[in-house]
This record gives structure tokens, sequence and C-alpha cells, in this order.
């Protein structure tokens, strides 16, 4: 194991209550806090842990975005990311162009492993690992909730609706975690300072031959159907013949 | 005419109801033509359960030793070989379609629609983002194929007494082995299935351990409902992953959702907003869980809940 490729996705921050615009046209972003994708922490937090544990292994974490984005690469490399790319585009990229532009970084870094959370908490779409997996003709272990590397192969187990599946996979991989993976370090001040002289190289999707084709037009936006609000019982009592009325219980 | 294919899911003896789901999220495409893909080791007993939904032309039976275990890797390049006869191909927004489906979108170099709410026309549908805080309306380029995963809440199961043709399909495609199954631990149970329950007791952090989780087991084998949990819940340790109900768990539709000492974040109520009735029981009154409630109970859980099950007895 030499190096480990991570992919990470400036997101709206999970506590931010995103609003729909009044025209439909996306939601309000202007002046929304902005964060690292919470479950691509949770990558980076592993592909740490395996860097620690063993040595000489280099962690590259990789973005593509805005050139604001080099605020969440900085994050990555305050955690310990070794160096940072941002691939940087003022378009939104769908999953599949983000899948080609992880392979054209990846074909270039040759990883043994690259981690990505299961989905970015924006669009929800669970898409971008798979996606990589299938054009780099990788395996995939989606939803990891423990990874283990040896001998060339990493076994993984993985959140499914039934429980906890394992599968091993050969390596090079792409793994996409899911929460219970680990818990993410907090960055501590001086690990900010040093972040600052770690290189961080900005290139382009044109550099990478990838084009940024929309496949899925968003024609709009609207905010969800609201549940109506409903009624407060004083007791258990109250509570069950209001169920039974209804045909409940 | 559309020709719509649904990557039914299995576990090798009974078809998961999430497929069911499918073929009426498929039925929304005006003149379309519904096959069903099961793919297994032998799939025989389950493309008769597929072959039986009404309104499904077709089951195509992929058997082959490789697919014992469900591998995205390996099912991938079969479903985009199958892919070649379709306009639209769906699967289940469960975590064996969520897995699967975007390889094979990568493999056919379209994108995919994710988590399929409702269907607008053949080529327009609707999805949500941000936990559910927008829903998107998007468009499909008609001249490509659709890859779409179905958000099973979305849709009710289709019915029975459907009577279509079942047949042996051989697939070529290269298999890769750089994947291999190694085992499954389940939290088998003998309480309905979380996803598809008509009821469903759920649980959050307030509960303050796993031992008091029983609470809520006792209660749901009362009321034959399926255990549920919030993520706080789950990453405490009280209840088991699969129990996770909400943005990056499970998304259910029940009859009835009982939410017991759960606050309420929003990523948990995006997996419960197409519960036809929710009751949430909270020690805090302000707690936003009382927002969505059609019934809200203010008090102490240990009180409640054993009351509860008392007059539901």
């Amino acid at each position: 194991m030499k190096k480990i490729m991570v992919c990470i996705k400036r997101v709206v921050d999970y506590n931010v209550r995103v609003r729909v615009k009044p025209d439909g046209s996306g939601v309000m972003l202007d002046g929304v806090k902005m964060s690292v994708n919470p479950f691509d922490e949770i990558a980076l937090e592993e592909a740490l842990r395996i860097k620690e544990r063993g040595s000489g292994i280099e962690v590259v974490a990789v973005s593509i975005g805005v050139a604001d984005t080099q605020q969440q690469l900085r994050t990555a490399l305050a955690m310990g990311a070794d160096r940072a790319i941002l691939v940087q585009t003022d378009t939104a990229v769908e999953p599949l162009t983000a899948a080609r532009t992880f392979l054209a970084v990846a074909k270039k870094e040759n990883p043994d492993l690259v981690f990505l959370g299961k989905q970015a908490i924006d669009d929800d779409a669970n898409q971008t690992g798979q996606m990589l997996a299938a054009i780099w003709e990788r395996p995939q272990a989606t939803y990891a909730s423990k990874v283990e590397i040896a001998d060339g192969k990493a076994t993984v187990t993985r959140e499914v609706d039934a429980g906890l599946e394992t599968i091993e996979v050969d390596l090079p991989a792409v793994i996409t975690v899911d929460l219970r993976l680990n818990e993410p370090r907090y960055v501590k001040l001086p690990d900010i300072m040093k972040a600052k002289k770690k290189p961080l190289d900005v290139t382009s999707l044109e550099a990478l031959g990838v084009s940024a084709s929309v496949l899925l037009k968003t024609v709009k936006t609207e905010p969800p159907a609201q549940r109506q609000k409903g009624v407060m019982v004083k007791d258990v009592a109250e509570l069950v013949d209001a169920l039974k009325k209804k045909g409940l219980l | 005419m559309h020709k719509i294919l649904i990557v039914g899911e299995h576990d090798g003896k009974t078809l998961n109801p999430a497929t069911a789901k499918c073929v009426t999220c498929a039925k929304g495409i005006a003149d379309g033509e519904i096959t069903i893909a099961v793919l297994g080791a032998d799939t025989a007993a389950v493309a008769a359960q597929a072959a039986a939904l009404a309104g499904v032309k077709a089951v195509l039976r992929v058997d082959r030793a490789e697919n014992q275990h469900p591998l995205a890797a390996v099912f991938a390049p079969q479903v985009a070989a199958l892919a070649a006869d379709y306009s639209h191909i769906f699967g289940p927004s469960t975590s064996f379609g969520k897995d699967l489906m975007p390889r094979v979108a990568a493999l056919l170099g379209v994108a995919q629609v994710s988590d399929l709410m409702a269907v607008e026309g053949p080529f327009k549908f609707r999805r949500p983002i941000y936990a559910g805080n927008a829903i998107i309306t998007v468009e499909a380029d008609s001249a490509a194929k659709v890859i779409a995963t179905v958000r099973v809440a979305s849709f009710e199961a289709a019915a029975g007494g459907g009577a279509g043709v079942v047949e042996l399909k051989s697939v070529s495609a290269a298999l890769p082995a750089h994947t291999r199954y190694v085992g499954a631990k389940s939290g088998s149970t003998d309480r309905p299935d979380l996803q598809t329950a008509a009821r469903v007791v759920s649980g959050g952090r307030a509960l303050g351990s796993a031992e008091n989780f029983k609470l809520l087991f006792s209660l749901a084998d009362k009321l034959g409902a399926a255990v549920g949990a919030s993520r706080a819940a789950v990453d405490a340790g009280y209840a088991a992953n699969e129990m996770q109900v909400g943005q990056t768990g499970k998304i259910i539709s029940p009859e009835i959702y009982v939410a017991i000492g759960i606050s309420g974040a929003i990523q948990h109520l995006t997996g419960i907003k197409d519960a036809r009735t929710i009751v949430a029981i909270n020690k805090d009154g302000e707690a936003p869980i009382f927002e969505v409630a059609d019934f809200g109970l203010v008090g102490d859980l240990f009180q409640i809940v054993p009351e509860f099950e008392k007059l539901v007895g």
C-alpha cells in the first residue's frame, strides 16, 4: 500500500436548513455555510488511520468545484492528508462527470485505494463511487462500516438493509463509507497552520480531458409537501381512543 | 412504446416487496411494457413470484453460479448487457439497488435518476434532494437510456394475479473475479420487515440504553409492528444499523409510525414523511417531531410505553 486517494465534496453544512428559491430555480445558497460532506470526512479519517497504521503511505485529497473549495481541501490537509488536488470548475458536475474526473486523476496517481462518502448530503445521489469503480473496472465496496487491509486485499463489512454483509475485494478498489465506520478527528490549530504549507494543486476538467456534459436537466425545484400539524392528546387513553377511531388499532 | 426493465431484488427464495413497488412506478410511464429480470443461482421460485405481479409482461431468469450473491461488480455487466433491449432500467432504492444501478449506468455511459418519487412523463421525473428539503423535477435525454432507482416509499406494491411469461435468458458478459462474497450477519427476527411493515414503532436516544429498547420490542410485538430507530440511537449502540430510519437509513411509509423519544431531526423526518399517521411521544413539548405528528403526547416514555402496551392489548 503506497497511496490512498480520498474524494471530497464541498456541500452546504448539514446544520443548515436549505430553502427553495421562490422562483423555483434552485435552492438558496448565498451566504450559506459550506463544509466537507460529512461522509467524505469519515472517508478521509479512515484513509488517515490506514496511513498511521502503516508506513510510507501517502493520502491525497481530491475535490471538484469552485475556487473556494480550497477551504474544504485545507480542512482535509489539516486533518492529515499529505497533499490536495482541486479540479476547479464553476459548473456543478453530475455524478458521472465527477466519476470520469476522479478516474482521470486516479490514472495519474495510481492509488491502491479510493475512498469516498457513500453519498453527498446535497444531491443525495449516492452514485459517484459506484460509477468510478465501474469505469475504472475495479471492485467497489459500498456502505463500509469496517475496513481491513491485508495482502493486497480489502475485507469490507457493509451496512445493508438486512444487516451486515462482508465482501473481499482485490486492490485497487473503491470503498464508499457509511456513518459508523469511524468518528472523524477534530482539527487542531497547529494543524491548520501546518496545512497552509502543504501542496494544493489546481487543475481543470479541460486539462484532465473531461467534458462536463449535462445528462439530466433540472427543470424545477420545489419545496416538499408539508404535513399538517396534528393534535396533542393529554394521555395514553385519549391516544388509544383516537387511533381506534381512525381504525389504526 | 417504452420498454421497461426492472431488476428484481430477492434472497433466492422470496422476491423483495420493493420489486412490486418498482412495477407500480413503471406503470406510471404511458405506453410501457414491463419486464423483470431476476439474477441468481436458481431463480425459479422468485421468477414465479415476479411473473404473478399484475402488469408484468415477461420475467427473464438469469441463472448462473456466480449470481449466488448480489455483488454489484458481478451483476452490473449482466444488467448492462440486458439493457440493450430496453429504454428504461429501474431498480429499487434499497441497499441492493443503490449499490448496483449506478454501476450499470456508468457502464452504459448514462446518468441515473436516484430515488425517483414520481413519474411526470416518460423522461421526466421528480426526486428529493437535501434530505427531502427540496424536490426537483429532472428531464432525461429521450435519446438515451433512463436508469433510475425507485424510492419505494413513494409507491404502493403492484397487486398479484398477473401472468407474465417466464423465460431463461443467457447473458454473455465477462464477469470479474476481483470481488468475492464472504458472509452476512442479519439481526434475524420474527418481526415484520421494517421497510414494508404496516406498523412501525421507533425509538430515539431518549431510550437511554439497548436494554430499554426492549420496551419497544415488547410494544411492537403486541402491535405486530417492526422496530426502527433514529440515527442517534444507532450511533449510541442502542439499536442495530439496519434499524435506522432517515436520510441515510431506511425511507419508510407505514400506515402508522410511533416515534418514541425521537426529537425529529430533519434527517429523520425525511425517512418518515410518507407514513400515513405519525404518533409522537416525547418529554419535550417543543421537539420538532410534534410539527409533523398527527397525534402528539408529551410525557415520560418510560410510563407511557408500558401503559400504551396495556391499553392496546
